[in-house]
């Protein structure tokens, strides 16, 4: 979700981790055991960095190493919990991430119909196109970006970072979105055409309440990959007031002479919880069923 | 004719965005990568053809960006996040229950925080006075300031953390497609562990392992914000990849139309590696 941000887009189209944790296949206990020895080991590894992030944030004397919490308490968040530390923030993080999911979820939906419902000679390269387009690195334009808003006096404004953020992420949402259109059946469109609907209507109507799931992880998704990106909004937003908690976070790393651990982890603990929330959210309700056969195919 | 047109009109907005916010830029891109535009004090940029392309091939600084984001992405990309994460996918057939649901919550958690924050930890874990080094005392081992001695070996991990979850669940997915049938034919005509892993199981999910690799690379190529927080390319440039190479020459040094060159130059190599991945998925469209 790298991205990557761009980080692994196209995982949540596979059939992921659940079905494949059912289907564990039973071996000796040996195996088992050494199994077991690896993947704990590796979960402790990977969760130092984390158990940093949790004690440190209710240690109000904070260093950078873990260890249990010398002095315990919920300082830490009380003193960042303030409007300009946490909540403006916050807030622009929601309406930046917000307005942008809206924009690419907006424009991704209409535009998955034509392309799961009619064929024509150039939807297949527009689709290769989009494909194609999911796996640039975006990274590598930010920097003519900056140059073409200056130009266009679509720096530091909002809705021009939302709709730059909407673009990178068009491609994979479309491409998503193709793909769970493609699982609902034809016959109940063809039913609401026969009553004279349009196209919208059927749309609207018919085909996005049957895929409400697919609607739901599409816009979750997105609204994931942005609120973690830091590169745009740190490029294309000046004006500290507009900045979201991404690039927040890293002038409070930056600037101050002596860093307050504490309240860094603290900050990125309450910035981290909505992703993490919304993730669990995502792979709950489909309940391990994102086999949609989507964009990595084994 | 009007009927194809309004059949396909749902594909306007999204067209025209894409159109003004990916491929303007892209196309914005190829035109200044051969002008001297700067970020101030210039009346306007000309036309200076190749001369950026032939500046960045002479210049150490984007040779020594080239070697760091190879290293980076060997290191981080096709060694640690794949191996890793083909490890972890395979030993999670054979553990209980339990054991498979914690790590695969850890490792996903590490793959879904924020990249700023995943920066974050891991300068923590690896600063002079981290937990890095908090450990190595602990078991009489001599300390480092890894952050200044091995840079790049930092950040790489770092992105190893970060990234393998990804290619976990894909290989979840790749292996447990493969039937079991051959896998225990095998194991019955008495082949160990390796030699099916070998024989077997990769040539099975070969196309996963290449598709994978694209992906990777190709996330690996646009790091920024996680070395960024962690290093800021330094100490010197000793983890200056890349994007933090761009972002430097552009911004720190002004010179947009350089910047922007080595941005191109960044973008066919991605747009190389997308197409090989697209002709890896073809099938699928």
């Amino acid at each position: 979700m790298a991205r990557p941000a761009r980080s692994a887009r196209s995982l949540l189209t596979r059939p992921g981790l659940p079905r494949a944790l059912r289907q564990a296949p039973r071996r000796g206990y040996r195996h088992r055991i050494a199994a077991d020895a690896g993947l704990l080991l590796t979960a402790v590894a990977f969760a130092v960095p984390l158990a940093w992030l949790v004690l440190s944030s209710l240690d109000t004397e904070a260093t950078l190493r873990v260890r249990l919490p010398a002095s315990p308490g919920l300082d830490n968040f009380s003193a960042v919990l303030t409007d300009e530390i946490t909540f403006t923030p916050m807030l622009n993080s929601l309406l930046l991430c917000g307005g942008a999911t809206l924009i690419t979820v907006v424009c991704a939906a209409p535009a998955a119909y034509p392309l799961s419902r009619f064929r024509a000679r150039f939807s297949r390269p527009y689709l290769l196109t989009i494909l194609f387009a999911t796996c640039l690195p975006i990274t590598a334009v930010m920097v003519p970006v900056y140059g073409l808003f200056v130009q266009v006096n679509l720096i530091d404004t909002r809705y021009g970072t939302a709709l730059f953020l909407a673009a990178a992420q068009l491609p994979f949402a479309i491409w998503l979105m193709k793909n769970f259109m493609d699982g609902v059946p034809k016959a109940l469109e063809e039913a609401a055409w026969t009553d004279g609907a349009s196209w919208l209507q059927t749309l609207w109507r018919v085909i996005l309440p049957l895929m409400g799931p697919g609607l739901t992880v599409v816009t979750i998704y997105t609204f994931i990959m942005m609120w973690g990106n830091f590169f745009v909004p740190f490029m294309l937003l000046l004006s500290p007031e507009q900045l979201p908690a991404s690039v927040t976070i890293f002038t409070f790393f930056g600037n101050y002479g002596a860093i307050a651990f504490g309240e860094l982890a603290a900050f990125s603990l309450l910035y981290s919880t909505p992703v993490i929330l919304l993730y669990i959210l995502v792979s709950r309700r489909l309940g391990g069923g994102f086999a949609l056969g989507g964009a990595v195919k084994g | 004719m009007t009927r194809s047109l309004l059949r396909w009109s749902p594909l306007a907005p999204a067209t025209v965005v894409l159109l003004l916010f990916l491929a303007g830029p892209i196309g914005y891109c190829v035109v200044i990568a051969f002008t001297d535009t700067q970020l101030t004090g210039q009346e306007s940029a000309s036309f200076v053809g190749l001369a950026n392309f032939r500046h960045a091939f002479g210049d150490a600084g984007f040779r020594n960006a080239v070697v760091l984001t190879l290293v980076f992405t060997v290191l981080s990309s096709l060694v640690g996040q794949n191996t890793l994460g083909l490890a972890l996918a395979g030993l999670m057939r054979r553990a209980s229950r339990p054991v498979r649901a914690v790590t695969g919550a850890v490792v996903i958690t590490a793959w879904v925080i924020p990249e700023i924050v995943a920066g974050f930890l891991l300068y923590s874990f690896f600063e002079r006075r981290g937990t890095l080094n908090a450990v190595l005392e602990w078991l009489h081992l001599p300390t480092q300031n890894w952050l200044f001695t091995l840079p790049i070996v930092a950040v790489s991990f770092a992105n190893v953390w970060r990234g393998t979850a990804f290619s976990m669940l894909v290989y979840s997915a790749a292996l447990s497609e493969v039937p079991q049938e051959v896998t225990e034919s095998a194991e019955v005509d008495g082949a160990g562990g390796l030699r099916r892993l070998w024989y077997i199981t990769l040539p099975m999910i070969r196309r996963s392992i290449g598709t994978n690799l694209m992906l990777n690379t190709l996330q690996t190529l646009s790091v920024f914000g996680l070395i960024w927080a962690m290093t800021r390319g330094g100490p010197g440039s000793r983890s200056q990849t890349l994007p933090v190479f761009m972002y430097d020459q552009a911004f720190m040094k002004s010179l947009i139309g350089y910047g922007t060159a080595v941005a191109l130059l960044l973008l066919v190599v991605g747009a190389l590696f997308s197409a090989v991945c697209l002709r890896l998925m073809r099938e699928e469209v």
